[in-house]
């Protein structure tokens, strides 16, 4: 039986079970007049035991389902005749991957013997049977667990607070797994991460200066092991942030001020949400405009002023990030402008400065902190901002502080050491994960101080 | 004592300066803002002339013989094996009888598009009665003559600097004079999957990949994050837990987009061992990416409704869980919503997840569930994008216009919802 149809047969009889659920509760104090005999509403009942026929089902579903293709795997190695019982671990995953293939009826990718059509046939005959038993097993203890709670409904059952509580661990639940994103981002970045430095020493990952993770397939050929120092990575990454800062701090921090300070309000009223269409226009279509507009323009004016310029610059990358951050930076700004009372405005105003001393000498440092924490995190928007600079920067790992060269980002790096072909093994493929792990570390201490800073400063005011 | 200014007198001797410093500020400021407008007006012009010539397409009529004897050999149809493209080519040299040696009859079968034996095919597959009739069709022409007659090929160029030789623009010429060329709208970009040819590449199987990645989505995002908000703004003790959940949302909401694709590779692919390339795998990544942007529009919600709804359903009896599903959540309801959309519209733009997680394959056909290799409409722009094809650069920005216009009916039912259902206490 597919599991979807289980699901949808466990939809269907956790409905049947509030019904009867319900109907028993009223048969219990004799009819829906007596309805005030009961301890809780009649459809508490019903959702009481609906709840107990299909949650343990569903439970019991979910982990039979993680658990079986390993048991299944497990069993059809054990069933594999002699010759395969000295295969190394990689060579029996290749194996297990064709004979999995086989049995869905996939391309497979070496010659298929009789021994290998047997054991394709067993995994189809031990999934058969698995989910033959899964069904039973969910049917039955639906059923059960149904079952016994209708038998416990009685006019005094605290039906509501057990079902509230249920409702309580719902919400509980749900609210951790943001919880669990977190753990779940750390550990699977690091166990690989853990695995690449055991290869390569953190040393040469940090410090060393030349970048080349392309590993030969022969040990014999020139250049096999490798390189793998990231300062490449992390100076093309910085130069492009502060290109990117360059652009929008000043551009959107001045967008801020003049919106909150000089603009009339139907100016206001256009330009704020024109800018928040900044903000919502996808990345990649940045990075198409970056990479087929703005490149070839600032390759021509290069030209013009007899400048070489790279046809992927960094400098074309920057600024169109910078572009990008603009809403973030003029958004967190204005909130720091906004949140400095108006008693300070007032007052520098009614001294005889004019706005733009008020702003330079009273706002703007009453501000600073707001305004320094939602740059940190537009920092962080840019150190972690992928499609931009992998469509426009370029991958040339070159140790540059030249904006008309091209350079290469850690974000890029990732994209390309993971798309394609992937082995698990491999120092190349295991090192994107080490550079996710700088990237999560580096923009988290972004985040979590410019949050911080951010939040303390507004309550400051208040 | 009269050489001494008065306080009046120096502020009047600085007053031009510092008005003269006031008008700088803010023409600064009036720049600044000008820039981000600039920017999308400039944005948006070149996309639409770059991209608007994709929406139509070029088609050549063709009087094409539906031989029975290529058609159907034996007697019997063979769609699978006949050569229709033959037929076409066939149709092509009586058009254009000079085209002699080897090398012109394949600069002339380069005029029309490999689509054209597949539209032969369908055409015989579904009415098999025209074999042997003489037909006039149109057939879409390749990217080179649409190229050509959208004015991106430059025929005053040297020969062998463009794609198209000499010859091959006269015969276009030729075609264009007797009135058998001409434009149409571009059905391929809609109803195709993708294509190594420009003039049959379309956006639907991107567009399908990104409707069930939605789909997936918004049925666990939405549930879960909402959920979340009830629990943290109704329900949890103020304790360190309630406190670290918080500011993990807040940190997840600033994490790179790419950091949970890396999650997505290492979780659900190496470790679950899900399909790669599926998008319920991007769904789910793009579910993990929404939470946080769906939790915060939530909590905002609830803290709008007053806090005198809550003390009269209680009043009244009602228990806390009975307070917020009955009176809470259906008033926090319009706010919420709005957080889903946006928060949609922005898993819609996300594409650097779901590089990782195999989605940028080149897949031809059109997904049919949650579990068929897919991509997305941004990946499909990222893979586009790349390729050097001056007609897949039209078609990108094509495909850009396409994804702008559903973030656009996106945030305008957003803006929709908030103005209709929202209420001022």
């Amino acid at each position: 039986m597919q599991s979807t149809t289980l699901i949808l047969l466990l939809t269907f009889m956790a409905v049947a079970a509030f019904y009867f659920g319900r109907r028993r509760s009223l048969a219990t104090v004799g009819g829906p007049g007596h309805r005030m005999d009961l301890h809780s509403l009649p459809g508490y009942y019903g959702y009481y035991v609906a709840i107990w026929c299909a949650l343990p089902a569903l439970l019991l579903l979910s982990a039979w389902l993680f658990m079986e293709p390993r048991l299944v795997v497990a069993l059809v190695v054990q069933g594999l005749p002699e010759s395969y019982a000295s295969l190394a671990s990689g060579e029996l995953d290749l194996l297990v991957n064709n004979i999995q293939n086989l049995a869905s009826g996939d391309v497979v990718s070496i010659e298929v013997d009789p021994e290998l059509q047997a054991a394709a046939a067993m995994f189809n005959d031990y999934i058969g049977k698995s989910r033959q038993m899964l069904a039973g097993l969910a049917l039955g203890v639906a059923v059960l667990g149904g079952a016994l709670a209708w038998r416990r409904i009685q006019p005094d059952l605290r039906a509501r607070n057990r079902v509230e509580k249920v409702i309580r661990l719902l919400l509980i639940a749900a609210s951790s797994i943001a919880i669990f994103t977190t753990i779940g981002i750390v550990l699977s970045v690091l166990f690989e991460a853990i695995l690449f430095f055991r290869k390569v020493p953190v040393s040469e990952f940090l410090f060393g200066l030349t970048w080349s993770p392309q590993t030969a397939i022969r040990a014999d050929q020139v250049g096999s092991s490798g390189s793998f120092g990231a300062v490449p990575l992390f100076t093309g990454t910085l130069l492009i942030t502060a290109i990117a800062m360059f652009v929008a701090v000043p551009v959107g921090l001045m967008t801020a001020i003049y919106l909150a300070e000089y603009s009339s309000s139907r100016v206001r009223g256009i330009a704020k949400p024109l800018l928040e269409v900044l903000a919502g226009i996808p990345t990649v279509v940045y990075g198409f405009f970056a990479a087929l507009t703005v490149a070839p323009w600032i390759r021509q004016f290069g030209e013009s002023v007899g400048l070489a310029v790279a046809s992927e610059s960094a400098l074309a990358a920057g600024v169109v990030m910078g572009i990008m951050i603009i809403p973030l930076v003029s958004s967190l700004s204005d909130d720091a402008i906004n949140a400095v009372p108006a008693a300070m405005r007032d007052g520098a105003l009614g001294l005889g400065s004019t706005r733009s001393e008020t702003m330079k000498k009273v706002i703007l440092p009453a501000a600073l902190p707001g305004i320094v924490g939602g740059i940190l995190l537009a920092v962080s928007r840019a150190i972690g901002e992928t499609m931009i600079v992998v469509m426009a920067a370029g991958l040339s790992a070159n140790l540059t502080a030249n904006p008309f060269e091209a350079v290469t980002t850690v974000t890029v790096q990732i994209v390309t050491l993971l798309v394609g072909d992937q082995e698990f093994d491999s120092a190349k493929t295991l090192a994107a994960f080490a550079l996710g792990l700088m990237l999560f570390v580096v923009t988290l201490c972004l985040n979590v101080i410019g949050l911080s800073v951010v939040r303390k400063y507004r309550e400051q005011y208040e | 004592m009269g050489n001494k200014l008065t306080t009046s007198e120096i502020v009047a001797a600085g007053l031009a300066r510092r008005r003269r410093k006031e008008t700088t500020f803010r023409l600064l400021g009036i720049l600044a803002t000008a820039v981000g407008v600039l920017f999308l007006g400039v944005f948006f012009a070149t996309l639409i002339a770059k991209g608007a010539s994709a929406f139509k397409q070029t088609f050549v009529q063709l009087e094409i013989t539906l031989d029975a004897e290529v058609i159907a050999p034996g007697g019997e149809i063979d769609l699978e094996y006949a050569d229709f493209d033959g037929l076409v080519r066939t149709a092509l040299r009586s058009r254009f009888p000079d085209a002699k040696s080897r090398a012109d009859r394949r600069e002339l079968y380069r005029l029309i598009s490999v689509g054209a034996g597949y539209q032969l095919r369908d055409l015989v597959a579904s009415n098999p009665d025209l074999i042997g009739a003489k037909q006039s069709l149109w057939v879409p022409a390749s990217s080179d003559v649409d190229m050509l007659l959208k004015g991106n090929i430059d025929a005053s160029v040297e020969e062998a600097l463009r794609t198209m030789s000499d010859k091959q623009i006269a015969w276009v010429e030729s075609l264009e004079n007797s009135g058998e060329i001409r434009s149409e709208f571009n059905d391929a970009l809609f109803g195709n999957g993708d294509s190594r040819d420009p003039e049959l590449a379309g956006i639907k199987g991107a567009v399908m990949g990104s409707f069930y990645m939605l789909l997936v989505t918004i049925a666990l995002s939405f549930p879960i994050g909402v959920a979340a908000a009830i629990y943290l703004e109704e329900f949890a003790p103020k304790n360190r837990w309630s406190d670290l959940i918080e500011v993990n949302i807040n940190n997840l909401a600033a994490v790179p987009s790419i950091v949970f694709g890396l999650l997505g590779l290492a979780v659900f692919i190496n470790w679950m061992s899900l399909p790669r390339s599926a998008p319920v795998v991007g769904g789910l990544v793009l579910t993990l990416l929404t939470l946080p942007v769906i939790i915060i529009a939530s909590r905002a919600s609830i803290q709008a409704v007053p806090p005198s709804i809550r003390e009269a359903a209680l009043g009244l009896g009602a228990s806390s869980t009975q307070v917020v599903f009955h009176h809470v959540l259906p008033l926090a309801m319009p706010g919420m919503l709005t957080g889903a959309i946006i928060g949609m519209s922005r898993a819609l733009g996300e594409s650097a997840p779901l590089l990782m997680i195999g989605m940028v394959a080149f897949i031809v056909d059109v997904p049919g569930g949650f579990t068929d290799p897919a991509t997305a409409l941004p990946v499909q722009i990222y893979l586009w994008a790349d390729s050097p094809e001056r007609a897949f650069a039209e078609r990108t920005s094509a495909a850009i216009i396409v994804l702008l216009g559903f973030l656009l009916l996106m945030n305008l039912a957003a803006v929709i919802i908030r103005k209709r259902m929202e209420r001022k206490w």
